[in-house]
């Protein structure tokens, strides 16, 4: 985020040798003296913040990659473990975080037009808006904790699919309605060793006629669903920072018509974090 | 404290709600982000409310992906500005775009090359 440094740069002396661009420098203290003018200083920091955007861009390719291999490769394995995940708390905070990104959005109109009281508001809006989806966040990790639906080994649920209130929407109460789903492709049938399936105190549980046998390496599906949410959560985390050092400024009155950069910038990456999660929300909530 | 009013050329009142500009970038009206935001809203209804809709896998991840994208392309568009923006950042953006499709697709060409020595494996281990 060096590219918002250069908008940061506190006021300097006016001192002589600048040339042209002296009586610029001289009217406006967040200028930095290697830029002529601030339309300069905001072009050179939005070509900067756009560039970390595209490194971004390529650092999520990887993990959507793995994504796009392990789903093509064991699509069983995807319609089987996303009934362990709650659609109403990823739809809730797909909402949340479109709300935040239209605050961000409004905290740079209101800087470009010196809106003073309404930027504050809106930079509070986001914060609050991203700590609120890191809560929900929160539940459905600790959720997730407690069911024992773990990346990759540790994946030892208290509860089988037929069990979950997700499933039994989608299937009948009895969840003997689609048994011929495809969910078992020949090869991927062998159940789970029998240390892994019998949850203490549940060995008893006998399945539903046509319930799913669970694929083998079902934990994969939520290696990669930690992998990128965690990683997406560690960028709303990066994100509340950011918008921190923004509110701290902006209550110093520091941001203007001429001088609006650092917050056009964090608005930027802030939506890039909400582009990530607009695809991350049905690749891993709403698998068909 | 408030240095916010002076060098805006335009002399612009603070209350404008049509699209202007500053001299250095363009304002997205209040309605334009509006708009775009209730789009969003929308659209993420839509996309929840398809999944109960049995469309068949491929064309449901199909539909998914493409009400992704149109999201994504209001976000980058209004959102991200790029539509007022110098058009190198849309090249730069649409080419880590091509990046990524082309590190996905070229990963996915031999995807099962070793699918045989896993179930071999498997096979050894009696699963």
């Amino acid at each position: 985020m060096a590219q918002l440094v250069a908008d940061q740069v506190p006021p300097h002396e006016p001192s002589g040798g600048h040339g042209h661009a002296d009586a610029e420098h001289a009217a406006n203290p967040y200028l930095a003296h290697h830029f002529d003018t601030p339309k300069h200083q905001f072009d050179s920091g939005k070509l900067g913040i756009w560039i970390f955007l595209i490194t971004e861009i390529l650092f999520f390719g990887g993990l959507f990659c793995a994504y796009a291999i392990y789903r093509s490769l064991h699509p069983d394995i995807f319609v089987y473990a996303h009934y362990y995940l709650d659609t109403f708390w990823g739809a809730l905070n797909t909402g949340v975080l479109i709300l935040s990104s239209l605050t961000a959005a409004w905290a740079v109109r209101n800087a470009q037009l010196g809106e003073q009281k309404k930027l504050i508001f809106n930079i509070v809006a986001t914060i609050a808006l991203a700590f609120c989806f890191l809560g929900v966040k929160y539940v459905e990790y600790s959720h997730k904790f407690h069911e024992g639906t773990l990346p990759g080994r540790y994946f030892n649920p208290t509860h089988e699919v037929w069990e979950l209130e997700s499933y039994q929407k989608a299937h009948g109460q009895h969840g003997s309605a689609t048994a011929a789903e495809g969910h078992a492709a020949a090869g991927h049938e062998a159940a789970e060793p029998a240390g892994h399936a019998a949850p203490a105190g549940g060995e008893a549980k006998q399945p539903p006629p046509g319930a799913p046998v669970r694929p083998r390496n079902v934990g994969v599906f939520f290696s990669i669903y930690f992998c990128m949410t965690g990683l997406h959560g560690i960028h709303v985390v990066a994100g509340i920072i950011t918008w921190g050092w923004l509110l701290r400024r902006a209550i110093r009155g520091e941001f203007g018509p001429a001088h609006f950069g650092a917050v056009d910038y964090a608005a930027l990456y802030w939506h890039l974090v909400d582009l990530i999660w607009i695809y991350l929300f049905p690749l891993l909530y709403l698998i068909h | 404290m408030s240095d916010h009013d002076h060098e805006n050329g335009h002399g612009a009142p603070a209350s404008d709600e049509h699209g202007h500009s500053t001299e250095i970038s363009h304002v997205t009206p209040v309605r334009m982000l509006i708009a775009v935001w209730g789009a969003l809203m929308v659209l993420t209804v839509i996309t929840v409310g398809v999944t109960v809709v049995d469309l068949g896998s491929q064309t449901n991840l199909v539909v998914a992906m493409t009400i992704a994208t149109i999201k994504a392309g209001l976000v980058v568009t209004y959102f991200m500005h790029l539509r007022w923006d110098r058009p190198f950042h849309t090249l730069i953006f649409l080419g880590s775009l091509l990046f990524v499709s082309l590190f996905i697709s070229m990963t996915l060409l031999d995807k099962s090359e070793y699918e045989g020595d896993i179930q071999e494996m498997y096979l050894k281990k009696g699963q």
